[in-house]
């Protein structure tokens, strides 16, 4: 008995590799899309709704998560933000989030675009790209778990930002108030 | 042959490297050929021995003598085996010699290899007149070619079996391999360095023009695309600047500029598209662009969800850009 509980806890980690590494190459767009029932804050009227999204599809999975990362730098998104440090744009691998770092947050930040200079990428990049460009940013700030995170540069760096080992910011992704960061 | 064999052969071009159709190709088929007769006769001689040592059965009497003829077929063997490896290792030294010294007066051309796809180049002094196409390489016959290759990604490799052999791609490196086309035609190569999910659908094509199509041809090229006058492929050029198209394509003479997927400025001079995957024709290029996933799982081209209107006119406009 004993020794099947060992063998079975053999295959345990095959399969977390299974969703780790399942590839989803396409999305059906009307679903996929979260932007129309994002809310921007934390108040609401009424009873508190549930959001549904295809976060998990994407934030435990490394394929997304680098083919993010590959776009991050394809769609020039580094050209403000750098490489997660900001620049021109806000940083994304700190933990203040100006419009919310829920993947939902984000998704519709890319997707809708922001005021003073964040473009709204909406209809010019798939929602299944913006998916995976949401899994990549969030990992910049140490929100996704390290087995997922990219763990590879194509330039030189000591260690990559989403594989960090202690975030020395805490991590509060809660939307908040303009003004208060 | 069936018809449609027939007709996948007009854009596949020919892609064997038993029949050469340039020096290189020529040199290493010459060699190759050379191995595989000795290796034949090694190989005879081997079974014919082996059928003679088990028919024969051995003897007691002779028993030192026997044993000192057998030593000196062994030696003999041995000696010929070592003499052979060394000739073998000269003419493979003579031959990559050959292929390796790059000629004067050559034709430049850069490819840069991308998951999946080939990106071409034809530097020139002046930017305006640098020419930028994909997954197609037109060389002018009898004329030396250097391909200087890049990778922007992981591992391929460059190889038209009918021209030369292979050379590696590897990110950060520069490495190049140069050929001479003899004979007008088209040649097919492939990615022969395994890149990822879909490295089999990574091919290209190589068309050896005379040298007046092929001048004719690099004028074409170096045109930007017109603004099109009928009024389908007008809304077309709309529905490429504002859907998704624009982040990844560049169209010259637009302000599409993005060098992410091909450059499309002249597609509909192309024959194939996805790297050699589909002949280049409408109704192939609305599969391409509607679902790309279905056709190259995991190609970097999203799914577009346009309108039957939006991808007719979308589709008037790209059979513009010859």
């Amino acid at each position: 008995m004993r020794i099947l509980a060992v063998v079975l806890l053999l295959f345990l980690p095959a399969l977390g590799a299974c969703e780790r590494e399942s590839r989803r190459f396409s999305e059906t767009p009307p679903t996929a899309d979260p932007s129309q029932t994002v809310r921007l804050s934390p108040l609401e009227p009424g009873p508190t709704t549930r959001q549904d999204t295809l976060k998990s599809a994407y934030e435990d999975n490394a394929y997304a998560t680098s083919q993010g990362k590959r776009l991050f730098t394809q769609f020039n998104c580094v050209g403000c933000h750098a490489n997660g440090g900001g620049g021109m744009g806000p940083p994304l691998m700190d933990g203040a989030w100006l419009y919310g770092g829920e993947a939902e947050n984000v998704f519709s930040s890319i997707a809708q675009g922001r005021p003073n200079g964040m473009p709204a990428f909406g209809g010019k990049v798939s929602s299944q790209q913006i998916w995976q460009l949401t899994a990549y940013v969030r990992a910049l700030s140490g929100q996704l778990p390290k087995d997922v995170a990219p763990g590879r540069d194509d330039h030189m760096q000591r260690k990559s930002q989403e594989q960090q080992t202690d975030p020395a910011i805490p991590r509060d992704t809660r939307a908040k108030p303009a003004g208060q960061v | 042959m069936t018809a449609p064999v027939m007709a996948a052969l007009q854009w596949v071009g020919s892609h064997s490297a038993l029949e050469p159709l340039g020096p290189q190709a020529a040199r290493i088929h010459g060699l190759w050929r050379f191995m595989w007769i000795v290796a034949a006769v090694v190989f005879v001689a081997v079974m014919a021995m082996l059928v003679h040592a088990a028919a024969h059965r051995r003897r007691g009497d002779g028993e030192a003598a026997k044993e000192r003829t057998m030593r000196r077929a062994v030696g003999v063997a041995t000696a010929l085996t070592v003499v052979v490896l060394i000739v073998f290792l000269a003419l493979d030294f003579g031959t990559g010699r050959a292929l390796t010294m790059p000629p004067q007066e050559a034709v430049q051309i850069r490819v840069i290899g991308h998951q999946w796809w080939w990106d071409v180049r034809y530097p020139s002094p002046d930017p305006s007149e640098e020419v930028q196409t994909a997954n197609e390489i037109h060389v002018p016959v009898g004329r030396p070619v250097v391909i200087r290759l890049e990778s922007r990604d992981v591992n391929h490799s460059f190889w038209p079996p009918s021209l030369v052999g292979k050379r590696d791609l590897i990110p950060g490196e520069q490495s190049s391999i140069w050929f001479r086309a003899d004979t007008p035609g088209v040649f097919r190569g492939q990615c022969a360095e395994f890149c990822g999910h879909q490295h089999a659908k990574m091919g290209f094509l190589v068309i050896a023009d005379p040298p007046e199509r092929y001048a004719e041809w690099m004028a074409a090229q170096r045109d930007s695309a017109h603004t099109p006058s009928d009024s389908s492929a007008r809304r077309g050029q709309e529905v490429f600047l504002a859907s998704s198209c624009v982040m990844c394509h560049a169209i010259k003479g637009t302000p599409a500029g993005s060098r992410v997927g091909p450059d499309l400025t002249h597609l509909a001079s192309r024959r194939t598209i996805a790297a050699g995957t589909l002949p280049n024709t409408r109704g192939n290029l609305a599969g391409w662009i509607v679902d790309p996933q279905s056709i190259k799982p995991g190609t970097l081209m999203p799914s577009n969800n346009l309108s039957p209107d939006d991808l007719q006119a979308l589709l008037s406009y790209l059979e513009t850009l010859r």
